[in-house]
C-alpha cells in the first residue's frame, strides 16, 4: 500500500466520469430487477447493441469518421446518441417479447429465466464476433466528435476532455429525466406498483405486459446511450465490449440497493471511485478483482445495499 | 426398488405416445436385451467400459500393434486427433457430471465453476515438478500424489465459496460465483508464483506405474505421455464420477436437493438442513472439477489463466442444461455436443467458416440460443431425467409411478400413461 496523494485527486475526476458511464448502464439492471425480481444477465449485450449499432450506421453506412464542428457536431451528438439509444431499447423489447414472456406464460422457474438471459447474451456476443458482423478484433469507433480537445486542462491534475465532459452532462441529464419519469408520470408509477406486487397491480388493471416492455425500453435506452458514450470515450467498440462495464454495473445496482434507482446512482459513482482510487493504492492490474470482491463483500453483509431495495424515491 | 423389467409396460409410462405405434412384434423382439439390461445390474457400467475402450481403437486402431497401417472407418476424428478430441471431451463430461450435482440437482445456479477446474490444475502444478524451474512449486511429488489434494483444494474452496454466499438468495449466487470465476483468474494473471498470464510450463506427467509394455504393446515407460493412455485414466474416472453421483441422488442427501430445489421454503419447514445441504452440493460438484483439474494439468503439461475463460464457465452449463438438469446421461450427452460436436464440425469443414459461423467462437452463439430454446420448450432438456418429467405433473405423479407386473391392471397404466401424455404436453407448450 503505498497511495500517491498526488495521484489520487486525477483518479477521482477519472473515477467519477467512469461511475457516471457505470450509472447509465445500472439503471437498466436496477428497474428490471425492481419489476420482474429478474438479473438480467442479457443488459451487457444490449448496452454493447447501442455502440455498436452507432460503429455501422456512422461509421459505415453514413461515413462521417472526421471531427465536425458547431452546430453539426450539435446534431450528430444528438443523433448518434438518440440511435444508439433507439437501437438498444428496440433489442431489450425483442429480447422481452422473444425469450422472457414465453416463460412468464409458462410460470417457468427462476432458474430458466437466469438461464435464458444468459443463453440471450452469449448469443447476441459471439454473433457479434462473427466475421460478417463486427469480427473478434477492436474495432474504430467514427471518430466525428474529436478526441483531443479538452474543456478542462487541469480538473485536479487531470485532463478532461469534452467527450469525458459531455459523458457526465449526458448521464446526470438522463439520471434526472427517469427519476422524474418513475416517481412523477403515471407510467412510472405503474412500473412502481409492479415492483410492490405483481398479482396486485394486475387486479387493479395495471396492463403489466406493457409495464414490463416499457421497463426494458427504458433501460434498454440509457444503456444504448451509454453504449455510444462508451464507443466515443474509448474510440473503439469490440464484440464483448459489454460484459466488463455491465458486470460492474450489475455490482453497483446491488452496491446501491438492487431496485432502487437513486441507489442505483450512488452505487455506480462508489463503485468508479474505489475502483480507481484502489488502482492507485494497490496497482490497477487489480482493479477488476477489487470490484468483485466488493460486489460479494456487499452481498454477504448488506444484501440490501446502501439504499435499500424501494424503487420509487 | 425393484425394476420393472416389463418392455411395455416401461414404454407405456415413459414414451406413452411411442409405445402406441410400436407393433406388439418389435417388443417382444425387445424384452429380452431389455429385462437383460436390468438383470446385469452394475454390469452395465462394465457395458459402458467396454464400448468406452472399443472407442479409441476404433477412432485409432493403431493403437494396438496387431492393427498396425489399418484405417479409422470413423470419418473426420480418426487417428491422434479424434483420440486428443475424445480426452478433451471426457474432461468436459467430467465437469459437466460435477455441475450438474450443483445445478440439475441442488438447483443452485453456478456460473464459476471452472474456476475449480482452474484451483485443481493449478494445485497439481504448484505439487509437481514443473519445467525444471524450481519457483513454481511448494513441493516437488510424483503428478499422482497431487490428485488428491487438488480434489482437496477443490473441495475447500467450494466450501469457502459456499458458506458465506448460499445464504444468499438464488440468483445472487450466479453473480457471486461468476465474479469468484474472475477474481481466481485475475489472481492467477497477477501473482509471481503463477507466472502470470505466461502460465506454468512443463508440468509432469503421471507415472501410473505401468510395466514397459503391457500384451504386447509398450506404455512408453508407464508414462502417460500418448494421447491414448490418458483415455483409459479418464474412462474409469467418469465411470466412478457416475456411479457416485448415481447413488448420492437416490440417497436421502438426493432426495434433500431435489426438496430444495422444488421449494426451499417448504423444505427448510420440513427440516431439511438447507444451507449444509447445499455447501455439500457445492462440494461434491468441485470434487469432480478437481478431478478434471487434476488430469488437465498433467495432459496439456502447460497452464495459464486464459485456459480457463470464463465462457467455459458458461459453455459447461450450456451442456448440462442442454443434455437435461438433473440427468446423468444427459450431462455426459451435452458435454459431447458442446466440445467434440464442434471440433467434428470443424475439421470436416476444414478449418472454413460454416454458413459464416467460425466454429470455435460460433459454437458459443449456437449454444447459447440453443439454451433460450431448451428453456421455453424443453424445459428438461434433451434426455429429462425420468423423476424431473414425473415431478412435471403433480396431478399425475402419484399415478404415473404404478408400475404393475402382471399385465391384468391395464386400466390402472392407462389411466397412468394418460396423466403422463397430458403433462408432456402442458410441458412441451
Amino acid at each position: 500500500m503505498d497511495c500517491n496523494s498526488a495521484l489520487i485527486g486525477p483518479q477521482i475526476v477519472t473515477g467519477l466520469i467512469l461511475g457516471f458511464l457505470y450509472a447509465l448502464i445500472a439503471l437498466g439492471y436496477t428497474m428490471v430487477y425492481g419489476v420482474l425480481k429478474l438479473i438480467n444477465f442479457a443488459h451487457d449485450v444490449i448496452f454493447a447493441t447501442g455502440g455498436i449499432f452507432v460503429f455501422y450506421a456512422f461509421g459505415l453506412w453514413f461515413g462521417i469518421t472526421d471531427p465536425v464542428a458547431g452546430p453539426e457536431l450539435v446534431l450528430t451528438v444528438t443523433v448518434a446518441l438518440l440511435a444508439g439509444g433507439i437501437a438498444s431499447a428496440v433489442s431489450a423489447a425483442a429480447l422481452e417479447r422473444f425469450a422472457y414472456r414465453p416463460l412468464r406464460r409458462r410460470n417457468a422457474a427462476r432458474l430458466s429465466y437466469l438461464i435464458t438471459a444468459i443463453g440471450a447474451s452469449f448469443f447476441m456476443t459471439y454473433m457479434y464476433q462473427q466475421d460478417f458482423l463486427l469480427g473478434t478484433g477492436k474495432r474504430q469507433f467514427p471518430n466525428y466528435m474529436d478526441r483531443q480537445s479538452a474543456i478542462f486542462d487541469s480538473l485536479m491534475g487531470t485532463r478532461v476532455t469534452d467527450i469525458m465532459f459531455l459523458l457526465v452532462i449526458t448521464s446526470i441529464v438522463c439520471l434526472v429525466i427517469l427519476d422524474r419519469f418513475i416517481n412523477q408520470t403515471r407510467t412510472g408509477r405503474s412500473i412502481r406498483a409492479l415492483s410492490e406486487d405483481i398479482t396486485a397491480s394486475q387486479l387493479m388493471g395495471v396492463n403489466i405486459d406493457r409495464v414490463i416492455v416499457t421497463t426494458f425500453v427504458v433501460g434498454g435506452f440509457f444503456a444504448g446511450i451509454a453504449g455510444v458514450l462508451y464507443g466515443m470515450r474509448f474510440g473503439n467498440v469490440v464484440f464483448n465490449m459489454g460484459f466488463i462495464p455491465g458486470i460492474k454495473a450489475f455490482t453497483a445496482a446491488v452496491l446501491g440497493g438492487i431496485g432502487n434507482i437513486r441507489g442505483a446512482m450512488l452505487g455506480a459513482l462508489a463503485l468508479g471511485l474505489i475502483e480507481n482510487v484502489s488502482s492507485v493504492c494497490i496497482g490497477s492490474e487489480w482493479k477488476n478483482v477489487i470490484a468483485f470482491s466488493v460486489l460479494v463483500l456487499v452481498l454477504v453483509f448488506k444484501p440490501t445495499g446502501l439504499m435499500g431495495e424501494r424503487m420509487g424515491g | 426398488m425393484a425394476q420393472n423389467t416389463n418392455l411395455r409396460v416401461y414404454l407405456d409410462n415413459n414414451y406413452p405416445k411411442t409405445s402406441g405405434r410400436l407393433p406388439d412384434g418389435v417388443v417382444k423382439v425387445l424384452q429380452g436385451p431389455f429385462a437383460l439390461w436390468f438383470k446385469i445390474g452394475y454390469g452395465r457400467y462394465l457395458f459402458g467400459l467396454l464400448i468406452m475402450i472399443a472407442i479409441p481403437i476404433l477412432i485409432d486402431p493403431e493403437i494396438i500393434p496387431a492393427f498396425e497401417g489399418l484405417d479409422s472407418p470413423i470419418p473426420f476424428i480418426q487417428g491422434g486427433f479424434g483420440i486428443r478430441v475424445l480426452v478433451v471431451t471426457g474432461i468436459w463430461i467430467l465437469l459437466a457430471l460435477g455441475l450438474n450435482v450443483v445445478v440439475g440437482m441442488a438447483g443452485l445456479l453456478d456460473l464459476g465453476y471452472v474456476a475449480f477446474f482452474m484451483l485443481g490444475a493449478y494445485t497439481t502444478a504448484f505439487m509437481t515438478s514443473s519445467g525444471g524451474d524450481d519457483q513454481f512449486h511448494i513441493v516437488v511429488w510424483p503428478n499422482i500424489a497431487s490428485l488428491p489434494f487438488a480434489v482437496l483444494v477443490c473441495v475447500l474452496a467450494g466450501v469457502a465459496l459456499g458458506i458465506p454466499t448460499l445464504r444468499l438468495r438464488g440468483d445472487y449466487l450466479a453473480i457471486v460465483t461468476l465474479g469468484f470465476h474472475e477474481i481466481v483468474r485475475q489472481t492467477a494473471n497477477n501473482l509471481t508464483i503463477t507466472n502470470g498470464s505466461r502460465g506454468i510450463p512443463g508440468i509432469e506427467r503421471p507415472d501410473l506405474g505401468f510395466p514397459e509394455s503391457i500384451g504386447g504393446f509398450s506404455t512408453e515407460f508407464g508414462v502417460l505421455s500418448s494421447h491414448t493412455y490418458w483415455l483409459f485414466l479418464l474412462i474409469p474416472a467418469i465411470i466412478l464420477a457416475v456411479i457416485m453421483i448415481r447413488h448420492l441422488e437416490d440417497s436421502r442427501i438426493g432426495r434433500y436437493w431435489t426438496a430444495i430445489r422444488e421449494d426451499e421454503v417448504a423444505a427448510s419447514a420440513m427440516g431439511v438442513p438447507v444451507v449444509k445441504m447445499k455447501v455439500l452440493a457445492f462440494a461434491i460438484g468441485a470434487s469432480t472439477s478437481g478431478v478434471a483439474g487434476w488430469i488437465f494439468a498433467g495432459y496439456a503439461t502447460f497452464i495459464s489463466p486464459n485456459n480457463f475463460p470464463l465462457l467455459y464457465s458458461i459453455l459447461i452449463l450450456c451442456a448440462v442444461v442442454i443434455g437435461g438438469l438433473g440427468s446423468i446421461s444427459g450431462a455426459v450427452l451435452g458435454a459431447i455436443l458442446v466440445t467434440g460436436l464442434p471440433e467434428v464440425v470443424r475439421e470436416a469443414s476444414g478449418g472454413q467458416t460454416v454458413f459464416g459461423f467460425d466454429p470455435e467462437t460460433g459454437r458459443i452463439a449456437i449454444f447459447g440460443f440453443l439454451l433460450i430454446v431448451v428453456m421455453i420448450f424443453r424445459p428438461g432438456g434433451l434426455l429429462a431425467p425420468r423423476r424431473r418429467r414425473v415431478e412435471l405433473s403433480e396431478a399425475g405423479a402419484a399415478e404415473g409411478v404404478i408400475v404393475d407386473e402382471s399385465a391384468g391392471k391395464q386400466k390402472d397404466q392407462l389411466a397412468g400413461s394418460a396423466t403422463l401424455t397430458e403433462t408432456r404436453q402442458k410441458g412441451d407448450t
